[in-house]
């Protein structure tokens, strides 16, 4: 009889027969460890914000203004490494993979629901362990977060640690992504066709195999750098006839997929957003499918257009060059996609679209940047310039991260039952989007100025324009914060809900907000396509 | 019963013996100095003892077809990062 | 949920990738090294004793066989039969690593470990020879003994009746991790013992 009353309080409910700390640390329920990740990650990704406040602050003049030159070489190694591991690479996963995928699918939970503990435990663990290393032995490292030998194995600061620490987090990656796949294969009702699952789900299903096969490429090299540092091995080592170039290839044959681990998921989250905010079945959804797939095997043959100046040979390069362009194309399908599914759409402009808006543009931008620095000839000029940094801040920011804001402001809803304020979201949305094209745009014009990356000090030329992108920073933080207090304010006061607050008409807009503990009495039978919104009142509509 | 068990008790001693004929095998070559060939003699052997410890003694065969192709793409994928990479170190 | 053993097994072979993947980074090292270093290559294999090298894949197939047998028997409602061939699984593991580590030993006597003053004398390719089959062989040791405790906490949950006819997924799961050990010094063995160009 309790056990009958338990299953229809929602997830957030507090569990008397455990303390409520345990009730959170220990839990298995997939919504509360998404909930885990949305927490330390949103904590780290606070922190990342600034230490990169702090660099801009630095930069804003010519020579030291607040701190030295090792520090800055601390600093954005460290806010790379929080970003792109703690942040950007387990973010949409980590957080939505776990609270809405099982949903979505018409599941109860992931398939192995204490390895997701585990993994979350990993992932604080790993976290713990790259913060020790700030705090330790040399001092934090200052390597950039790619770790390039020979630089790496060499420098006195304690890169041993957080080299350490990021292996840990490739482990929790690896177990999400095999927990996400068997997931999918398992627990999908058999009723459900698989091209009726959501486009999320799909992408999260690309991602984790991605992240399953090219994760433990990373987890060896890394291996490989502690050694060379610990007892001297030397495989990188040309004096012990190693190469250092087959660090550079064994790193970003991970790192660059991981740039696809990043985006594919914001990818599937504008999927899903697009056609509900415009009342309009996915335009494409097979070949949404498909260039997801694409994107997934194309991405991971691309790695070594990072290594065009790298001295890699010429044919080398123009596989490399050519590849890259490949990637491209579905990269594009997906935006043609998306704005053929807003075509003659009955568009509402809610926040969960503005943000999506948002995604398509800045992410637009950051791929065409990206076929300037595919291309070999144009990259020669602009390689380890600003304009590689402006870049892949358009694709990882503009791209992941606001994927993950979106994402955000259309599940929130849903997972805390209640709403945000409307008008604060719109208006975050501007500062930050006005904020970050004042970033990094200005970036991108220093980068073919010639204003090279990683640099503490700058020639007096450039100050208009760092000053400029300081200030930008700014605008981007206030927006920032701003986003925070109104999600913070209206996940406790908010307005309720209600189940389906934009007239979704995937699975986990049929459960209550916040979801049930156990999702679903009995297994859901799939009644409609993913975007088939007929019969759904979509309740801005009145 | 028992008999069955039997059975696939020796079925899975055969394939046995059969691995350890080819690791004599592939002693055997490497002693005759065929040159540039031995090592890809060396590797089908190997790919060759891989596969029956796959098929036969992790069950690959019984399994859906599902881990199979999976299998294949995880090596296809380690052959492409392999071949990819060759094409810098040999026209260096 | 758990007591799907197709989908914990689906869990377990794309463990199996990932181990996989993460041997095919230094396999992709060795292809590069011993295309660059042929002659090297083979001048320094010939230190590594090919004896102790096809004994250990003796070994190493033996024990896959057992741990093969361990999974008939438990199918066949036989746990004492299981129990048995898992503990000559893990006999099997100890004489590996035996002979493991009287090789290495050996090596280290003669000078010949990372990053010693006999090792770097020698010409660069031999030195990346050595380097990667410490590595590689040191990493794969370290999975037999994952593997052995692994095996060792399924024999005595097979003893105590947990694991049974009934359901038997950990002790499938374990054997499959087992064997993907042995596949990898399947590799191993001739492209570090057997290298004659």
């Amino acid at each position: 009889m309790t056990m009958e009353s338990n299953h229809h309080l929602n997830f957030l409910a507090p569990q008397p027969d455990r303390s409520w700390l345990g009730s959170w640390i220990f839990s298995t329920d997939h919504k509360r460890i998404g909930i885990l990740y949305l927490v330390a990650i949103s904590t780290f990704f606070l922190v990342g914000l600034c230490l990169g406040l702090l660099m801009r602050l630095e930069l804003i003049a010519p020579g030291g203004i607040i701190m030295g030159p090792q520090t800055y070489n601390a600093l954005f190694t460290v806010h790379g490494v929080i970003m792109i591991f703690l942040v950007v690479i387990p973010s949409i996963p980590a957080v939505f993979g776990n609270m809405i995928l099982p949903i979505q699918l018409g599941a109860k939970d992931v398939f192995f629901p204490r390895l997701n503990l585990l993994s979350w435990w990993l992932y604080m663990f790993g976290a713990g362990v790259a913060v020790i290393s700030l705090f330790t032995g040399g001092g934090p490292p200052d390597t950039g977060w790619t770790f390039y030998v020979p630089f790496s194995t060499m420098t006195k600061s304690n890169t041993t640690l957080s080299v350490f620490g990021v292996f840990i987090l490739g482990f929790s990656g690896i177990l999400t992504g095999l927990n996400f796949i068997t997931t999918v294969h398992r627990l999908k009702p058999s009723t459900t066709p698989w091209m009726k699952l959501p486009l999320f789900t799909w992408s999260l299903y690309f991602t984790a195999w991605i992240q399953v096969l090219v994760t433990p490429i990373l987890a060896i090299t890394l291996l490989l750098i502690i050694l060379e540092r610990v007892i001297g091995l030397g495989l990188f080592d040309p004096t012990k006839g190693g190469d250092p170039l087959l660090y550079q290839h064994l790193f970003w044959i991970y790192s660059h997929p991981a740039v696809y681990i990043m985006i594919l998921p914001a990818m599937g989250v504008i999927s899903e957003i697009v056609p509900v905010f415009a009342r309009k079945p996915a335009f494409g959804y097979r070949a949404i499918v498909f260039s997801g797939f694409v994107i997934a095997t194309a991405g991971s043959m691309v790695w070594a257009h990072h290594m065009f100046v790298a001295g890699i040979s010429d044919t080398a390069v123009m596989v490399f060059s050519f590849l890259t362009f490949v990637v491209a194309i579905p990269s594009a399908i997906k935006v043609f996609n998306w704005t053929a599914t807003l075509y003659k759409g009955s568009i509402y402009l809610g926040p969960p679209l503005l943000y999506a808006l948002a995604f398509i543009f800045l992410f637009s931008l950051g791929g065409l940047q990206g076929l300037i620095l595919g291309s070999a000839g144009t990259d020669m000029h602009v390689h380890d310039t600003y304009f590689v940094v402006g870049h892949f801040h358009y694709v990882v920011f503009g791209g992941a991260i606001f994927g993950f804001f979106a994402a955000l402001h259309y599940w929130l809803p849903k997972m805390f039952g209640r709403l945000y304020n409307y008008e604060w979201a719109t208006a975050a949305l501007f500062l930050k989007f006005i904020g970050f094209n004042l970033l990094y745009f200005t970036m991108l014009i220093m980068g073919v100025q010639g204003m090279p990356r990683r640099y503490y000090d700058y020639l007096p030329e450039f100050q208009n324009l760092q000053v400029i992108s300081t200030v930008g920073s700014w605008i981007l933080a206030a927006g920032i914060i701003m986003m925070v207090i109104n999600l913070f304010y209206g996940m406790r006061y908010g307005e309720k809900a209600g189940d389906n607050p934009w007239g979704g008409a995937t699975l986990e807009w049929t459960v209550s907000s916040p979801p049930p503990a156990e999702n679903f009495e009995g297994e859901p039978v799939l009644t409609r396509s993913p975007y088939d919104f007929k019969d759904i009142k979509a309740p801005h509509a009145e | 019963m028992t008999d069955n068990l039997n059975k696939s008790y020796m079925s899975y001693v055969f394939i046995w013996i059969i691995l350890l004929c080819l690791t004599a095998l592939t002693v055997f070559c490497s002693t005759l100095q065929l040159g540039h060939p031995a090592i890809w003699i060396a590797l089908t052997i190997a790919t060759i003892k891989g596969s029956l410890v796959l098929l036969f003694f992790m069950h690959l065969k019984d399994e859906q077809s599902f881990i199979k192709y999976a299998f294949l793409v995880a090596l296809i994928v380690l052959a492409i990062f392999i071949g990819l990479t060759f094409f810098d170190v040999l026209y260096r | 949920m758990q007591n799907d053993s197709v989908g914990s097994r689906l869990g377990m072979w794309l463990f199996l990738f990932t181990e996989l993947m993460l041997f095919g980074g230094l396999f992709l090292l060795y292809a590069v090294y011993s295309n660059r270093y042929p002659a090297e290559f083979s001048r320094a294999s010939k230190e590594l004793s090919t004896i102790m090298g096809s004994l250990n894949t003796v070994v190493l197939l033996t024990s896959s066989l057992f741990v093969v047998l361990a999974v008939a028997g438990i199918r066949n409602n036989k746990p004492r039969h299981t129990v048995a061939f898992l503990l000559a699984t893990i006999a099997c593991a100890g004489i590996f690593l035996g002979v493991k580590s009287v090789e290495w030993s050996e090596k280290y006597h003669h000078g010949l470990f990372p990053n010693t003053p006999t090792l770097l004398a020698k010409p660069k390719g031999e030195i990346v020879f050595f380097n990667l089959y410490f590595t590689i062989t040191g990493l794969h040791a370290i999975h037999i003994i994952i593997g052995a405790i692994v095996l060792g906490i399924i024999t005595w949950s097979v003893y105590s009746g947990k694991t049974s006819s009934n359901d038997y997924v950990s002790l499938e799961n374990s054997g499959l991790y087992w064997h993907l050990v042995d596949l990898i010094w399947i590799y191993i063995f001739p492209l570090f013992y057997l290298v004659v160009p």
